[in-house]
């Protein structure tokens, strides 16, 4: 084996230019497929940690049919007390959930005496809330930072309104909403604290405490329109998400079937489709790769094969079996692969390095995004796997022509 | 027993529609320790001749014993392993791999092929280069050798597995007279160091003159047979 890997070197290096340029070619196949990967990793990870970290948490529960018209804020579909005691002992009985929120879910008139506007406000207990969502806090640029997220009386709004309505920190407000038997309700608040403005439909979400949005509601029992919860690691999503719906399934309806709904953030998150279309992106670079290290390493071996005719003779005639000569052109293409492979690496390791220390800043949407690319183990090992297998299969059938030729053939060749 | 037994062996050729006869049934024996030259002119079948001894080509019809093994129906498999086992090549353009020194050329057929331990293989490696001379040379490449040189080195390579019987194609046609007549004095010493049998191939007078028994082939068919076999 050794001997084999040895010659196949020493063939690599006699056409040194030629295998150079294949090898680069392999490089930078490898290194855009991994720089490409990092970056829109780092992106993703920003994004949706972003995303489930100050706004929806990894899962959502909701009572059956709440999310079908979750932007209107319907107040009929709340899940009742009963069933949010269930709920509640199913999370606690699961390990992988670090924590969960209760809240409740209004549209509101918002007024600064001046002028109204509508807000979307979520009753959250402030403790549960910032365990749930730990960046929620983070996003407040305007305010305490420091005490409990939202006290009673208080209310945080989003940099939007803050804005549109010239309202500040310490102003006081009205809220006014409409209960689920169509009276109408208003109290006062006092602007807490603005927050940052995030992509997507939380733009236009305030928060008060679950108390005052049951106050506002006249809600005479304890009643919750969501659940969010947040897990100990995003990897147990599934897994999760698996033994959960098996729990939840058990709380029915009087119609004897599942009375809630378990989402992940993917589900009711819009950027989801973002991370869908990088993913597709990923997929066809990763073809792109494969296409650049079978076309190069291929052709590459054909013209070693065609150059070597009567060296293959010779070593024919000379008693090297066909299985051998066949070996000997696979390793080349395979040492060929895998030093273009390994240079990838070593070169992406050194741009995302490089990038980490001089990182990249951009806006999305209302978010800036700073970019952290990181290199996965599990990814680096999978695309090294992969192009020193390409090049495996493309050095088959050069090494395949070479093991099946005639040595007279061979000798005669000129 | 003859170390080579051929039996009204024929070996013919499609040409399109055309059947080109190569080998016009011929008969001979060899005994083991031989230095022997099938010699005639260009297409005379010297060549196709070698071939066949060497397993690289079956013939159309007869019986062809090497070493007592009939080789005329071995598979592909089975004849490079017999050509690894029992016999030696030297060629006339010497076709060493460029990339291998002179003394990892000759080390190749114990080591890709007969896969001898690393000291067996350096012991006889050893031997070998010095049988040939080329000691001081051992770590040079092809591309920086004379061919005399070379051509030592295909010796030690044909050599190096103690096979029964060397074929040399034309060995000396591409060396000039001196070093031609070195190269078989080398072949011929080897011959009675090792006990190995040489047959070479040649259509230069002078060169024949040095073997101890000679074949001459005309047309595919062998017109002569001088010395004892």
């Amino acid at each position: 084996m050794t001997s084999t890997l040895k010659l196949a070197w020493r063939n690599l290096t006699r056409y040194r230019r030629r295998t150079l340029l294949t090898a680069l070619l392999i490089m930078l196949g490898v290194m855009a497929l991994l720089l490409f990967v990092a970056a829109a990793g780092s992106f993703k990870q920003t994004m949706i940690g972003s995303i489930t970290d100050s706004m929806l948490g990894h899962l959502q529960i909701h009572r059956r049919g709440y999310t079908a018209s979750i932007d209107n804020l319907p107040l009929n579909l709340n899940l009742q007390p009963n069933a949010v005691g269930k709920i509640e002992s199913a999370l606690k009985a699961e390990p992988e959930i670090a924590a969960y929120s209760l809240r409740v879910k209004l549209g509101a008139m918002f007024s600064n005496f001046t002028e109204n506007t509508s807000v979307r406000l979520n009753g959250i207990d402030p403790a549960a809330e910032d365990a749930t969502v730990p960046a929620l806090r983070q996003r407040i640029n305007d305010g305490d930072r420091t005490g409990p997220l939202v006290a009673p009386g208080k209310v945080l709004i989003p940099t939007l309104i803050a804005r549109g309505m010239k309202v500040k920190v310490g102003d006081a407000v009205v809220l006014v909403v409409t209960n689920a038997s169509g009276s109408v309700n208003g109290k006062n608040f006092v602007v807490s604290g603005i927050l940052d403005g995030v992509t997507g439909p939380g733009g236009r979400d305030g928060y008060i405490h679950i108390d005052d949005a049951r106050d506002l509601l006249r809600m005479d029992k304890p009643e919750v329109m969501e659940v969010a919860v947040r897990l100990k690691s995003l990897k147990s999503l599934a897994a999760v998400q698996q033994r959960l719906n098996a729990k939840l399934d058990e709380i029915q309806n009087k119609e004897g079937k599942p009375a809630t709904e378990l989402h992940l953030w993917s589900d009711l998150s819009p950027f989801a489709n973002i991370v869908r279309m990088i993913d597709m992106m990923t997929l066809f670079i990763r073809i792109m790769l494969v296409a650049i290290v079978l076309v190069s390493v291929m052709n590459v071996m054909l013209m070693a094969v065609y150059e070597r005719i009567r060296e293959i003779g010779t070593l024919a005639a000379i008693g090297t079996q066909p299985g051998k000569l066949m070996a000997i052109f696979l390793a080349e293409g395979l040492l060929l692969g895998l030093a273009g492979a390994a240079a990838g690496i070593a070169l992406s390791y050194a741009l995302v390095g490089y990038l980490n220390l001089n990182p990249v800043v951009f806006a999305f949407g209302r978010e800036q995004i700073t970019l952290r690319p990181v290199l996965e183990l599990a990814e680096v090992a999978g695309v090294l796997g992969l192009a020193v297998l390409v090049s495996a299969l493309a050095s088959l059938q050069p090494a395949w022509r070479a093991a099946r030729m005639d040595p007279i053939q061979a000798l005669r060749h000129v | 027993m003859a170390l080579i037994q051929a039996d009204n062996i024929t070996k013919s050729y499609r040409v399109g529609d055309m059947n080109v006869p190569a080998l016009k049934g011929l008969s001979f024996e060899i005994g083991e320790g031989a230095f022997a030259a099938f010699v005639g002119p260009s297409g005379s079948g010297k060549t196709t001749l070698l071939n066949l001894l060497g397993c690289l080509d079956h013939p159309s019809s007869g019986t062809l014993k090497v070493n007592g093994t009939d080789i005329s129906t071995l598979s592909r498999s089975a004849a490079a392993t017999f050509r690894g086992e029992n016999l030696g090549f030297i060629f006339q353009d010497f076709n060493l791999v460029p990339v291998l020194s002179a003394y990892e050329n000759i080390e190749y057929p114990l080591l890709m092929v007969r896969g001898w331990s690393p000291e067996k293989r350096r012991e006889r490696v050893e031997r070998m280069i010095a049988a040939v001379g080329m000691t001081e040379h051992a770590h040079k490449r092809p591309d920086q050798l004379s061919g005399g040189q070379k051509q030592r080195v295909a010796v030690a390579r044909a050599l190096v597995g103690e096979p029964k019987l060397v074929l040399a194609d034309e060995p000396t046609a591409n060396l000039d007279h001196d070093t031609a007549y070195r190269i078989l004095e080398l072949m011929k010493s080897m011959r009675d160091s090792f006990g190995t049998s040489f047959i070479f191939s040649t259509h230069d007078p002078k060169i024949m003159g040095e073997a101890e028994l000679t074949f001459t082939l005309e047309d595919g068919r062998l017109v002569q047979q001088g010395g004892e076999a």
